[in-house]
């Protein structure tokens, strides 16, 4: 297991993995933001809180749970990997999580080599769904399962937020305000999510954001869109 | 100004682009062991779909081909090369890039060499691999982790003064391609600026003006093309 506490030591190796420049092509999906802004409901810095508030209560928590599991738990990976993968139900979502996955295990092999590709790899052909890659790295970087739920959360946030500048052209500095203030809780968040680091796949989270499973499966259908996701 | 707009180099014909220039040489350690892979990489509307199109109608008879292409809101460009069925349609796949396309060929390749790797492993053996990037700004260059050679496509519509502004893609890509000379009457532009500001950028690197109104229009890129593969291979 993965003994090592982060505090102190590994600080400078968590910053670099939740640096949104880690280039694991995160910067092309929105989290979701892109779906939520064309039906209206994503015009001003209130709905963005509003709408990251809820994920991190549900998907994102899950996320995050799993990052976790998957740094605690680096031989049971494939079970984690099914687990998570019965809780999305949107094939579309499915996709993209496993080629976020596929990126961070390309960029991470090359960043701290003791990754196990092998088993990453043997998940499924597409690649691990992402917060396993997430996790299967942080313990690889010998981060602590609370910094890989942290990292996943912190990922999650900054995709959303970027997203909605981008998008909407929102007040940069507002939506760094936001970002802040969701800062103070994450840790919390974080430490909830952690809490299942041992526990047997099946007993992780399940709490999941059905909507925007089904506006994925919409999103992937437009004509044009800004973001892959 | 090129007397009659046919394709020019910068620089003195008799020369072997294979032995000329100093970054001709590929790294040994990559050379030759997997599909040579050309990125084509130009401002919005310079003509990059129109030349990559064009490269497929003049090579793919004599080499196995893969197209990877970049859009920012949609997959027009693969679409419409699959449209003008250059390529077999699972030939050419498309890569989203989230409001940043030169991110996706220069910060983070990920998603591009995930594409152009699935690619090549599922019609192998491949010769050459293009990647045509999103139409970006005169900054956006690709990065040599995902190519082994990049042309730069500007248009003489853009404006004559383009070359004399210079950036990475006009002074450093391998082959920079002033394209739309069929136009320069009407936009005003002097082509005669444009190749002595663009030698003064390049040095010795090569310069093509093409019009690729008619299809022979890209045939010095091809030959060019063709001299990058077989140093690829020799």
């Amino acid at each position: 297991m993965n003994e090592q506490s982060s505090r102190g030591s590994n600080l400078a190796t968590l910053l670099l993995l939740a640096d949104s420049r880690f280039p694991t092509g995160g910067h092309a999906h929105s989290g979701g933001v892109e779906s939520v802004h064309a039906l209206g409901r994503m015009t001003t810095i209130a709905e963005l809180e509003l709408f990251i508030d809820g994920r991190l209560a549900t998907s994102a928590k899950t996320d995050a749970a799993f990052a976790a599991a998957a740094c605690a738990q680096p031989n049971n990976l494939v079970a984690l990997d099914h687990e998570l993968e019965v809780r999305t139900p949107s094939p579309k979502l499915r996709d993209v999580s496993r080629s976020l996955g596929r990126q961070m295990i390309r960029v991470a092999l090359r960043a701290w080599p003791s990754l196990d590709a092998t088993t990453l790899r043997s998940i499924n052909v597409n690649g691990p769904m992402q917060p396993v890659a997430l996790g299967a790295v942080a313990y690889a970087a010998q981060l602590s399962p609370h910094d890989a739920a942290l990292v996943s959360l912190h990922h999650f946030m900054g995709m959303a937020t970027t997203a909605a500048v981008r998008l909407v052209g929102l007040d940069p500095f507002d939506v760094q305000a936001i970002a802040a203030r969701i800062a103070s809780r994450l840790d919390d968040i974080a430490a909830e999510a952690a809490l299942f680091a041992y526990k047997t796949s099946s007993e992780l989270p399940a709490s999941t954001s059905l909507l925007a499973d089904i506006m994925a499966e919409h999103h992937a259908t437009w004509e044009v869109r800004l973001f892959a996701s | 100004m090129p007397p009659d707009h046919q394709p020019s180099h910068s620089h003195d014909h008799s020369h072997d682009h294979d032995h000329d220039h100093s970054h001709s040489t590929f790294p040994s350690s990559v050379q030759g062991t997997r599909p040579l892979r050309i990125g084509i990489g130009g401002p919005v509307g310079s003509g990059k779909t129109a030349l990559t199109a064009a490269l497929c109608r003049l090579l793919a008879n004599e080499l196995s081909m893969v197209v990877v292409t970049n859009d920012i809101f949609t997959t027009e460009d693969a679409e419409a090369l699959r449209r003008m069925a250059v390529l077999p349609d699972d030939r050419i796949v498309p890569v989203e890039t989230g409001a940043c396309p030169h991110t996706a060929i220069r910060d983070d390749i990920s998603a591009n060499l995930d594409a152009v790797e699935r690619l090549e492993s599922l019609h192998t053996p491949v010769d050459l691999t293009l990647i045509e990037s999103g139409g970006d700004n005169l900054t956006a260059i690709f990065s040599r982790a995902l190519v082994d050679r990049q042309i730069f496509v500007i248009d003489v519509a853009g404006g004559d003064k383009v070359p004399r502004k210079g950036g990475p893609g006009v002074t450093t890509a391998d082959l920079l391609v002033i394209n739309k000379t069929d136009l320069a009457p009407l936009v005003n532009a002097d082509l005669s600026v444009m190749d002595r500001d663009a030698k003064i950028r390049r040095g010795d690197l090569p310069i093509c003006f093409t019009s690729l109104v008619q299809p022979a229009g890209a045939s010095a890129v091809a030959e060019w093309v063709r001299a990058q593969i077989a140093a690829w291979t020799s």
